[in-house]
């Protein structure tokens, strides 16, 4: 176990390698620059921005510019943002949270609900639920999340003002009553997709795992039918979804970059867009190197949680 | 007019009615925004309530004299002064000096060189230490010290021999005269050295992120990627402010922002304001006000006068006589920006009036072409000498009106035999070195020309700033005229303002019959209020309508 997981480790560190040089490339080479939103102001010359441009180091071959990044962000210093000169993991850091908070209560709604309706399909399936819940999963997977998103304002805070247009917080008002209210909208929206996912996945395997020797067994043995779904049909299921959550990471962390933007959600993904926009190039890399950890971590979560239950892996 | 403010420079509520009605003069200014029946106009005693403002960019540099965007200034002005600034009339005001320097005051010599300030002794930074005269010289020595990351040093870097006369009095010599600079002192804001001089490096001082200044606001709390928190100084100088707290609210998207205005969310839509298409829904919420106003950004076509056919003025004619402006103003801007022929907005005491008018006359433009040896070749594109009669245009992609407009000047131009292909890009891309370095065809743009009231366009026009060809400044259209650079020259050395708008009034002749831009119409920001908040005066000489909030409170 210990030497799959150095290998497992091994290979993410040259990923995380690869991704830096391909992200600070394509970024860097891609035209424009953080100052070309002077450039329409009279008040600035061209010798402004060659001054700035060489004060923020801008002016240097790309490979010192990448080979300096990556030194210092290997000692632990991300740089400072070009937009407001924090420093990078600050910037992050506090955008972190309310990206947490929506993709943590996303998830847990997605799990919920997503398990839920993918047993209960799989159990009735072909039933009026059953078909229901594909039609409903399919349409969901189907619409863009931003559609979702702006159809929730206009039905629940622009017509009924049950729900808030968008934010985390009122200004000036912190409690968590207040928090709830904001995230009901974002949250369900962001879990829309997950949830189908979620329901797909667990219908399929609990569909493959009821249909096996065993679970004729557990019956045949005269125990109660909840107790067959329950303690042996839904553990075995619950398996591979350990693959789905970690892989799922990715898709959630694009749907909240969207999510983000229709609810006015102060998170990471409205900051790596913002930062994208402007070529704040520190902040970016630190986004795509955090994100890319993140992603490893969930994905090597996976591997050893599955590798743990089913020990073929590790051999395989 | 001066019956319309009062005893410290601020409009009275017959100004602002004034104000409104002027700065909306032609547009569609709904009643509601210039009349509040049975409400009371008087702020209140103390400070009262919270405003939220709600902008569709993040404000991040408050440093005031570091690179920031229109976005940062809205907020520069609630946290900082000026020496003085610019009411909507284009007066310049008082504000941190205790009159505006003149010829007649002694302020200024009459050679311009010499400027003498007298300062206000009751000012004080938001932590209580006064604000005297080495804090002009600071900032005016920070702007010019080449370590510090500056907006930059137009008209700055001219001052010399800075002496502190007294704690209320600072004079300097000017290398040469230069009037614009009184413009450029009004969008200056000074910063506190008793703070900054502390900081080991002023580009990473931490007054960047915790601006200590002498405005109506004190800095509250930033939440990044969301909102800022200014709250009241009751010891500000000047009249005001009358809300207990300023929210400045980052709503990116501008469908997003208006939703939030028509819920109750926001108080006030600041940059970019309510998209044209939702204008007329504004105009008929309950509670709700809609201000039309003009700003000094003039959307235009940039021609680069270096290339291909459009280096014919001929050209440039005949594709103007094309454009069927009234339908790009009309169908595609609902009505609300006002045409124009030059670069000066209408409002500013520099305009030229009676510049020659556009006329939509294709067929004139066709009769055109064809005598100056333009004619019409394979697929009806026009050639002349091997030149074909056909270029690009570019424009930030993604912005939906300005793509519509491609597509009619695209089909306008195909009728007299000019061919225009479309080749947008994103921000960050178009406006870096494609346009820096002219390399582009022609834009389609909205430019802000002024440098405050000021119409000195020596970074636009004159024939030494463009960067194409090695010169400083913004002359991507690659302009060159030796009259105009005269005119400049003379113009920024002139005082007088009869005398300047003589010199520039004769400049926009030129380059209005030169064709060095195409013009289209001056831009409008409409912005929602919602009702019982009083004080919103449009300011066409501050970047940002936000300039007064100051002023602003509720009803």
């Amino acid at each position: 176990m210990a030497k799959f997981a150095l290998q497992r480790l091994g290979q993410a560190v040259v990923l995380l390698l690869l991704v830096s040089m391909i992200g600070f490339a394509i970024l860097h080479l891609a035209p424009g620059g953080p100052l070309s939103q002077f450039a329409l102001s009279s008040q600035m010359s061209q010798e402004d921005l060659d001054r700035i441009a060489s004060q923020l180091g801008l002016d240097r071959p790309l490979p010192v510019q990448y080979a300096d990044w990556l030194w210092r962000m290997l000692r632990g210093d991300w740089g400072n943002s070009f937009r407001d000169g924090e420093p990078v993991l600050k910037v992050i850091g506090s955008h972190l949270g309310a990206t947490i908070e929506l993709m943590a209560t996303a998830t847990l709604i997605a799990i919920l609900l997503g398990c839920w309706v993918g047993i209960l399909g799989a159990i009735r399936r072909y039933s009026l639920f059953d078909t229901l819940a594909t039609v409903g999963a399919m349409i969901a997977l189907s619409i863009p999340t931003f559609w979702f998103g702006l159809v929730a304002i206009y039905i629940f805070s622009v017509e009924l003002g049950w729900l808030p247009a968008g934010n985390r917080h009122t200004v000036g008002d912190a409690s968590l009553l207040d928090l709830i209210h904001h995230l009901i909208a974002p949250a369900i929206v962001l879990a829309l997709v997950e949830t189908a996912i979620w329901a797909r996945f667990m219908r399929s395997s609990m569909l493959d795992v009821i249909g096996q020797d065993y679970i004729r067994t557990a019956r045949a043995k005269g125990l109660p039918e909840w107790r067959v779904l329950s303690g042996h049909a839904l553990r075995n299921a619950l398996l591979p979804m350990i693959t789905v959550a970690g892989l799922q990471f990715p898709t959630l962390l694009g749907g909240a970059l969207v999510t983000e933007t229709v609810f006015t959600w102060p998170g990471m993904g409205r900051l790596f867009l913002d930062s994208i926009a402007y070529r704040d190039y520190p902040v970016v890399m630190g986004i795509l190197m955090f994100s890319a950890v993140m992603v490893l971590i969930g994905s090597f979560l996976a591997d050893m949680l599955y590798a743990a239950v089913d020990p073929r892996i590790r051999v395989g | 007019m001066a019956s319309d403010f009062g005893p410290f420079g601020q409009p009275t509520r017959r100004g602002l009615l004034a104000i409104g009605a002027g700065a909306a003069a032609g547009l569609a200014t709904p009643p509601s925004a210039l009349a509040q029946p049975g409400r009371p106009a008087n702020p209140p005693d103390k400070p009262r309530g919270q405003v939220v403002a709600a902008l569709s960019q993040e404000p991040t540099v408050f440093n005031p004299l570091m690179p920031g965007i229109e976005v940062d200034q809205g907020v520069w002005w609630n946290l900082f002064s000026p020496l003085w600034y610019i009411d909507p009339q284009g007066h310049f005001v008082p504000d941190l000096a205790k009159e505006v320097p003149s010829l007649e005051n002694g302020g200024l010599s009459a050679d311009g060189l010499t400027w003498k300030i007298k300062l206000r002794t009751d000012v004080k930074w938001h932590d209580g230490t006064p604000f005297t005269a080495d804090d002009v010289k600071y900032s005016l020595d920070l702007i010019n010290n080449p370590n510090f990351r500056v907006r930059n040093r137009v008209g700055h870097s001219l001052v010399k021999d800075i002496k502190v006369v007294a704690p209320d009095e600072i004079h300097w010599r000017m290398e040469s005269a230069y009037s614009p600079y009184l413009s450029i002192l009004a969008l200056t804001f000074l910063v506190p050295k008793h703070i900054l001089e502390k900081a080991a490096d002023p580009n990473t001082a931490p007054f960047n992120n915790a601006p200590v200044g002498t405005g109506p606001f004190r800095w509250g709390t930033r939440v990044a990627g969301d909102h800022i928190l200014l709250n009241a100084h009751t010891g500000y100088h000047l009249r005001g402010p009358f809300v207990e707290r300023l929210v400045f609210k980052y709503i990116p998207d501008l469908t997003v922002l208006y939703t939030q205005f028509r819920t109750g969310q926001v108080d006030y839509t600041g940059i970019q304001g309510i998209l044209p298409n939702f204008v007329k829904e504004a105009q008929g919420l309950r509670g709700r006000k809609v201000t039309v106003s003009p700003t000094a950004s003039v959307e235009h076509i940039a021609p680069n006068l270096e290339f291909g056919a459009l280096a014919d003025r001929t050209v440039r004619e005949a594709l103007y006589f094309a454009i069927n402006k009234k339908a790009l103003i009309d169908a595609l801007n609902y009505g609300l920006p006002v045409q124009t022929e030059t670069f000066v907005p209408q409002q500013a005491w520099s305009f030229q009036a009676g510049l020659p008018a556009h006329a939509h006359d294709p067929a004139k433009a066709n009769a055109m072409l064809d005598a100056a040896g333009w004619k019409r070749g394979a697929g009806g594109i026009r050639e002349k000498d091997g030149v074909k009669l056909e270029f690009t245009n570019s424009t930030t992609s993604g912005n939906a009106v300005r793509e519509q407009t491609q597509q009619l000047l695209m089909q306008d131009w195909r009728a007299i035999g000019a061919g225009m292909r479309i080749n947008n890009m994103p921000a960050a891309v178009i406006w870096g070195e494609f346009w820096q370095q002219s390399k582009f065809n022609s834009v389609l743009v909205s430019v802000n020309f002024m440098l405050g009231s000021d119409p000195d366009v020596t970074p636009r026009f004159g024939s030494g700033a463009i960067p194409a060809k090695g010169g400083r400044g913004f002359n991507t259209y690659q302009y060159s005229n030796p009259t105009v650079d005269r005119l400049l020259a003379q113009g920024a050395t002139q005082f007088d303002q009869a005398s300047r708008k003589t010199t520039y009034g004769e400049m926009q002749k030129i380059i209005r019959n030169d064709l060095a831009i195409l013009p289209l119409f001056q831009a409008v920001i409409s912005e929602g209020i919602k009702d019982g908040l009083q004080g919103f005066a449009p300011n066409i000489n501050c970047s940002s309508n936000c300039w007064n909030i100051r002023e602003w409170f509720w009803a």
